[in-house]
C-alpha cells in the first residue's frame, strides 16, 4: 500500500559508513527530511511551527513523572482519594486538575506484598501521558516490548527488581485505549513523611512497575 | 495484520538498555515529528488507528532500523501522501531546495491538494468512547476463548493470545471503538472492551515462568463464548 516511494527513504545518507572525519558531520536524515516536510506543512497552513514550538517545550518542561508521583502520594495518605482513584482513576486525577490527550480513561491497579503490576505496550508505545508523560526509550524498545509477557520476573530481575516467588506478577499489556498507572507500595519508614516529601520519593519506574518505591536514607531522617 | 510490531513473546531483541537521565527527545528532529503529528491529530485527516496501522506498514526493516520517532515520520509522510495532502516528490524537492542552500523554494501550492478539508470530510481523531449505552456479554469470572483472528489490515489483537483461553477480570461496560474498522474507515462498531487475564502457562507453555499472569485488553468482537468455541 503505502510502500512504494519508501525505497528511498533516506538510507543512502547519513547513516556514518565512509565519512571524512574531518568534515562536519552530516545532518541525520530524518532531521533533513523532517526540516522539509515542517516547511512544507507551515507554508501551507496545515502545521504552525510555532504551535510545534509550543508543544515541544510543553512535553519538555511541563508534562512529566511529577504529575504521577503527586497522585500517588495523595492515594497513600488520604484513603478516601484512593478509593475513588482505584474505582476511576481519571476521575480522581480530575479532581487534583490533572487531565489531558491520549488518556481516555485510566486504570490505577495497586501493588501489595503479594502482588505486583508493571505494565507494557507490545504492540506500540502506549503509555499515561497525562500522568507520566513521554515514555522512556527503554519502554518503546523491542526488548521490553518482547520479553516482558513471557518472562516477565528475569526481566524485572535484570532491571534491578527481585521479586520473591511468591509474589504474583501481573503483568499489563495496554493494547486498548485503556491506560495504566502502578499505585506503587508506601515503603516502611515514611509514616513522618508530607505529601510533597513522598512525592520526592515516587520514580516513574515505580509507576511503570520496573522498581519499588525506595525506603528513604536514613542520614536524610 | 501479523506484522513486526506484534512483538509480545518474540526473542532474540536482547537486553533492555536503560539510559540515565534521558532527554524528552534525543533530536532536536524527534521533537518536531512528535509535535508536528500532534498538530496533524486534530485536522481531520485521518483518525488513530489509520496512523497506527500506517506505522505497521512500515517495511520491516526500517521499522526496527529506524527507530521511534523515524516511525512516525514514515507514517507521518505516508499518510499524507496517500491523503493527497503533500507529495513526496515535494518533499523530496524540498529537502534537493534546502541542501544546495541557496534559500530559494519553489512556494506550495493548494491547488490540486486535498486541503483544505471541507467539514464533511473531516475525520474524527478522538473520542474512542462514545456515551451510548452497550450490553456487555460476557461478565467479570467468565471464561472465554480468543478468536483465532488474523486480519490483513490493522487490529490490536495481539498474536500472543489468539487461541488462548482467559478469565474475564474487567468489563470496561462503555462503548468503545472497534480499531480494525475505524483502521480502515470501516465504521466505529462500538463495544465494550474486556481486560483477560491469562496463566503464564496457557501462553508460554513448558517456557512459563511460575506466578505470573498477563492481563489484556481485549475488544468484544475479539472474544468467544467457551461452550461455543469447539
Amino acid at each position: 500500500m503505502s510502500g512504494s516511494g519508501h525505497d528511498h527513504h533516506g538510507h543512502d545518507h547519513g547513516h556514518g559508513l565512509g565519512h571524512d572525519h574531518h568534515e562536519p558531520p552530516a545532518k541525520p536524515w530524518q532531521a533533513v527530511r523532517t526540516e522539509a516536510v515542517e516547511s512544507l506543512l507551515h507554508e501551507l497552513g496545515i502545521v504552525d511551527s510555532r504551535r510545534v514550538d509550543e508543544i515541544v517545550a510543553h512535553y519538555e518542561e511541563k508534562i512529566g513523572p511529577k504529575t504521577g508521583a503527586a497522585v500517588v502520594a495523595k492515594a497513600w495518605t488520604d484513603p478516601a482519594f484512593k478509593a475513588r482513584l482505584l474505582a476511576d482513576g481519571l476521575a480522581a486525577c480530575a479532581e487534583l486538575g490533572i487531565g489531558g490527550p491520549e488518556t481516555e480513561y485510566l486504570h490505577v491497579v495497586e501493588n501489595g506484598p503479594s502482588v505486583h503490576n508493571v505494565v507494557v505496550c507490545t504492540l506500540c508505545s502506549c503509555y499515561p501521558w497525562t500522568v507520566l508523560g513521554l515514555p522512556p526509550a527503554w519502554y518503546k524498545s523491542s526488548a521490553y516490548r518482547s520479553r516482558l509477557v513471557r518472562e516477565p520476573r528475569a526481566l524485572l530481575a535484570e532491571m534491578g527488581l527481585e521479586l520473591p516467588p511468591e509474589v504474583e506478577i501481573r503483568v499489563w499489556d495496554s493494547v486498548s485505549e485503556i491506560r495504566y498507572l502502578v499505585l506503587p507500595e508506601r515503603p516502611a519508614g515514611t509514616e513522618g513523611l508530607d505529601e510533597a516529601e513522598l512525592a520526592a520519593l515516587v520514580t516513574r519506574d515505580a509507576m511503570i512497575g520496573v522498581a519499588r518505591v525506595a525506603v528513604p536514607s536514613e542520614a536524610g531522617r | 495484520m501479523n506484522g513486526i510490531h506484534d512483538m509480545g513473546g518474540l526473542h532474540g531483541f536482547g537486553n533492555v538498555e536503560v539510559e540515565a537521565d534521558e532527554p524528552v527527545f534525543h533530536a532536536r528532529w524527534e521533537g518536531r515529528v512528535y509535535a508536528m503529528t500532534q498538530v496533524l491529530d486534530t485536522t481531520g485527516i485521518y483518525n488513530l488507528d489509520e496512523h497506527r496501522h500506517e506505522i505497521e506498514l512500515m517495511p520491516a526493516q526500517d521499522y526496527l532500523a529506524d527507530g521511534y520517532y523515524g516511525r512516525w515520520l514514515f507514517a507521518m509522510e505516508s499518510i499524507l501522501g496517500r491523503k493527497g495532502v503533500l507529495a513526496r516528490a515535494e518533499v523530496e524537492r524540498r529537502i534537493a531546495e534546502h541542501a544546495a542552500d541557496a534559500g530559494r523554494t519553489t512556494p506550495a501550492e493548494l491547488s490540486g491538494r486535498a486541503w483544505p478539508l471541507p467539514p464533511e470530510r473531516k475525520i474524527r481523531w478522538g473520542a474512542w468512547r462514545h456515551e451510548v449505552e452497550v450490553a456487555p456479554r460476557f461478565a467479570v469470572g467468565e471464561r472465554v476463548r480468543v478468536r483465532n483472528h488474523q486480519p490483513q489490515g490493522h487490529t490490536r489483537l495481539t498474536a500472543y493470545v489468539r487461541g488462548k483461553t482467559g478469565v474475564v477480570s474487567i468489563v470496561n461496560a462503555q462503548a468503545w471503538v472497534l480499531p480494525d474498522t475505524r483502521a480502515h474507515n470501516a465504521g466505529e462498531n462500538l463495544q465494550p472492551v474486556y481486560n483477560v487475564t491469562f496463566a503464564a502457562d496457557e501462553l508460554w507453555g513448558d517456557a512459563a515462568e511460575p506466578n505470573a499472569v498477563v492481563r489484556v485488553d481485549l475488544s468484544e468482537d475479539y472474544l468467544e463464548a467457551l461452550e461455543t468455541a469447539r
